[in-house]
């Protein structure tokens, strides 16, 4: 006498409170009397600071002018209503050329811009993973246009006429400073790493006492000693270009920062891998060449690539041992009396942050793909 | 007969090179003689450019009279003073923005932090926005973002901004009233000195009282009213003996009260709200490092949210965040050299200055340094003793 249901009730949908912007809102902002009173604070914050950012930044500011009467105030001497207030991207609009290329001569910017597109064209295919031929690339990318770009940046050969660093400036020193240094850190990096981990004592040493020197002292310390104390090693006659020094300074100081990182991947890797290359007869080199370093690395990218966005931040520093790059550029530039308001330096600054800010961002985003990529599951 | 010639042939099997001992040793004499040669030829060239500049060598140089000014100066300092004390003011403002800074930080990182786990979605997303805005920009353009983009561009001393408590902040910094201490005050320090020894205590015995009966006593609360309650009440005994010096505005210039220069206050807020960006993400990688059955656990046991955060949960991701924070803080009084930068008289800056007056780069760039290595080994020793503290002991 008892009834069995033959088939299965039809899937119900979940109760109008547990669904849609209600509940979400339910959920997410007012789940408890705190979360509302937190919700409200945050309210608070955005509804007071969005508008003024958003009026500073693109409402009331200047977006094109000859010079600063069109930042300023009619009292500061401008065309503006007194208390106005607004970005003034006129400053970085006219001033645009030399935040990108610094006192680099007008009729010889090609060059950079060449490399740029060179730099663009070598570098978006080794970012996709689908493209074939990453080694010939990886050739072209880190051994040929280097040396390509010297010649044509610096010039004096093939009739290019000679352009001294000290000409260069802006992004163009940010970017090259930091490709450079990030080029020359990996593989020194490594090596101080393998040192460090080596049998022989002695070479163990020597890379521990460097490593841990350098990350002990400030770049600036580092930049210093690159700047007053090379020229002092090297014989009389013997002088570096300030450019190469700073280059040399920051490269040592990302490659201590790079063993540690490419230390954390080796002792990672188990010891069975080690063990499993030596059974198979393979030499040093090939153990970790072959076995170890393509794992380990592969490991630590998220640590390589935080090291990276870390040097790329730190070449801003150069300014300090008078080098003109984007953030020194920009400062340089506060001080033209053509462009001094109030708001200049704020506009000026704000700028650079966000090319700052777009390149480090983009590098953080696509460690992080790159890591999602190379997964291979080991994590549980 | 077979085995005797494989014995024989043993110890020829292979030539010498072939020997990781010997590979090993030939190798590290190697880098021996090169490591000696490439110094000789540097301590040569040395020397012999120094005798070409005529620059003197060696430290007697830090008894020689400075002849500079410094503008931040905690301990007594004129530019009769001799370079010696000029390093040490150096070192003093460094390692007071870096121990201000490591407060500033760490207090708006773990608020961040703890932000960008919040149930809340819009305090999540503001928390994120933040990180990802600093974590991304140079410290140095934070620096000057707050030199001569905010502080810079504030009003004139006359038309200075009134703020409560008799504070004023004008484009030469912040100024506050600076606290007089009459006679009889070291009685509150006894009384504040007392207080924290008695807290202690009360919470030594709760502790072995909850151990011995299961008893709880409320702890937090005795200690806050004894930290406050006697000091104020030994404030009130000793007949109020505070008084304050207001900042006071005259025609040019505000006089009295503590100024806090803008050099300083830039960096001190650049230097900690780019390194809070750091620590939020250390305290957030921490917290979300516990497993979830740590705290349905303790759930499942009776422990209300809060006790579950406070005796379970941050325990536990304290061991987590520790080592990281360390490097933070490393970071943190290593990027305060960038002081440099704004004219905030750090021991860089004030190394740099001597280095240029006096032209001995070698003495100057090794004395910078030894300073830093031994301020990170320091702190780092500081944040080893927490950690072994922290650490899971295990039998």
């Amino acid at each position: 006498m008892s009834w069995v249901r033959t088939e299965m009730t039809l899937a119900q949908p979940a109760p109008p409170g547990e669904r849609g912007a209600y509940a979400w809102v339910r959920k997410n902002l007012t789940a408890s009397v705190g979360d509302t009173i937190l919700t409200i604070l945050g309210i608070a914050i955005v509804a007071w600071i969005l508008p003024q950012v958003i009026n500073w930044a693109f409402i009331n500011a200047v977006w094109t002018g000859p010079d600063r009467t069109v930042c300023a105030t009619v009292s500061q001497g401008g065309i503006q209503p007194d208390g106005w207030t607004g970005a003034c991207w006129a400053f970085v609009n006219a001033k645009f050329g030399q935040f990108m290329f610094g006192t680099y001569h007008i009729e010889e910017r090609w060059r950079p811009i060449l490399v740029a597109i060179l730099f663009v064209v070598l570098l978006v295919p080794m970012l996709i993973p689908r493209v074939p031929r990453k080694g010939l690339n990886a050739i072209l990318l880190f051994l040929v246009l280097p040396v390509v770009a010297h010649f044509l940046l610096v010039g004096g050969v093939f009739g290019l006429p000679h352009v001294e660093t000290s000409r260069w400036g802006g992004l163009l020193v940010t970017l090259s400073l930091s490709f450079v240094g990030m080029a020359v850190s990996l593989p020194l990096g490594i090596a101080l790493a393998l040192g460090r981990r080596s049998q022989m004592p002695i070479v163990k040493w020597l890379c521990v006492v460097f490593i841990e020197t350098v990350r002990g002292i400030p770049l600036i310390t580092v930049l210093f000693f690159a700047s007053v104390m090379l020229p002092l090693f090297l014989p009389e006659g013997v002088t570096f270009d300030k450019y190469l020094r700073a280059l040399i300074g920051v490269s040592l100081f990302a490659a201590a920062y790079m063993a540690e990182v490419v230390r954390g991947g080796l002792q990672a890797i188990p010891k069975g891998q080690y063990e499993g290359a030596d059974s198979l007869g393979l030499g040093y080199w090939q153990k970790m060449g072959l076995i170890v370093l393509p794992q380990a690395l592969k490991l630590v990218i998220p640590g390589i690539v935080n090291t990276f966005i870390g040097m790329f931040k730190d070449t801003s520093l150069v300014l300090i041992i008078s080098m003109f790059d984007l953030l020194g550029v920009v400062k340089q530039n506060f001080s033209d009396p053509n462009w001094a308001t109030p708001q200049t330096p704020k506009s000026g600054l704000i700028f650079a942050a966000f090319v700052f800010w777009l390149f480090c961002f983009g590098m953080s985003r696509y460690s992080m793909y790159t890591e999602r990529r190379l997964d291979t599951g080991y994590k549980r | 007969m077979a085995s005797q010639e494989i014995l024989r042939q043993e110890p020829g099997r292979g030539s010498f090179i072939n020997d990781p001992k010997i590979r090993a040793l030939f190798f590290q004499t190697l880098v021996v003689i090169l490591l000696f040669v490439s110094i000789w030829w540097i301590v040569n060239n040395v020397i012999e450019n120094l005798q070409r500049l005529h620059i003197a060598s060696g430290f007697q140089f830090l008894r020689n009279r400075a002849g500079f000014d410094i503008s931040d100066t905690p301990i007594a300092y004129t530019s009769d003073a001799t370079y010696g004390r000029a390093l040490i003011v150096g070192l003093l403002n460094t390692i007071i923005v870096a121990a201000a800074g490591i407060v500033l930080a760490t207090i708006v990182g773990f608020i961040i932090g703890i932000g960008r786990l919040s149930q809340n979605w819009l305090i999540r997303k503001i928390c994120t926005v933040y990180v990802e805005i600093f974590r991304n920009i140079p410290p140095l353009l934070v620096i000057f973002f707050w030199y001569s983009g905010v502080l810079a561009v504030l009003p004139p001393p006359r038309e200075s901004y009134h703020l409560p408590f008799g504070s004023f902040l004008n484009q030469r910094g912040f100024y506050f009233p600076r606290g007089i201490w009459g006679d009889g005050s070291w009685l509150v320090l006894v009384a504040f000195v007392v207080a924290l020894a008695m807290a202690w205590f009360v919470a030594h015995r709760a502790r072995q009282r909850q151990m011995a009966t299961g008893q709880q006593f409320p702890v937090f609360w005795t200690s806050v009213a004894l930290i406050v309650g006697l000091p104020v009440l030994a404030f009130l005994l000793a007949g109020m003996p505070l008084t304050f010096d207001f900042p006071k505005q005259s025609t040019f210039n505000l006089t009295g009260g503590f100024q806090i220069k803008p050099e300083f206050l830039s960096l001190l807020l650049a230097l900690s709200f780019y390194t809070a960006a750091f620590i939020a993400e250390i305290v957030r990688a921490g917290i979300k490092g516990v497993s979830k059955g740590q705290s349905e656990a303790a759930a499942a046991l009776g422990l209300r949210s809060g006790p579950i955060l406070r005796l379970v949960v941050i325990p536990q991701a304290m061991r987590i965040v520790i080592p990281p924070l360390t490097s933070q803080y490393l970071n943190l009084t290593k990027n305060s050299s960038l002081a440099i930068a704004i004219g905030y008289p750090d021991l860089t800056a004030t190394a740099g200055t001597v280095l240029n007056q006096t032209g001995q780069a070698v003495e100057g760039v090794f004395l910078m340094m030894i300073a830093y290595l031994v301020l990170s080994l320091v702190t780092s020793a500081v944040m080893n003793v927490v950690n072994a503290r922290m650490a899971l002991v295990e039998r």
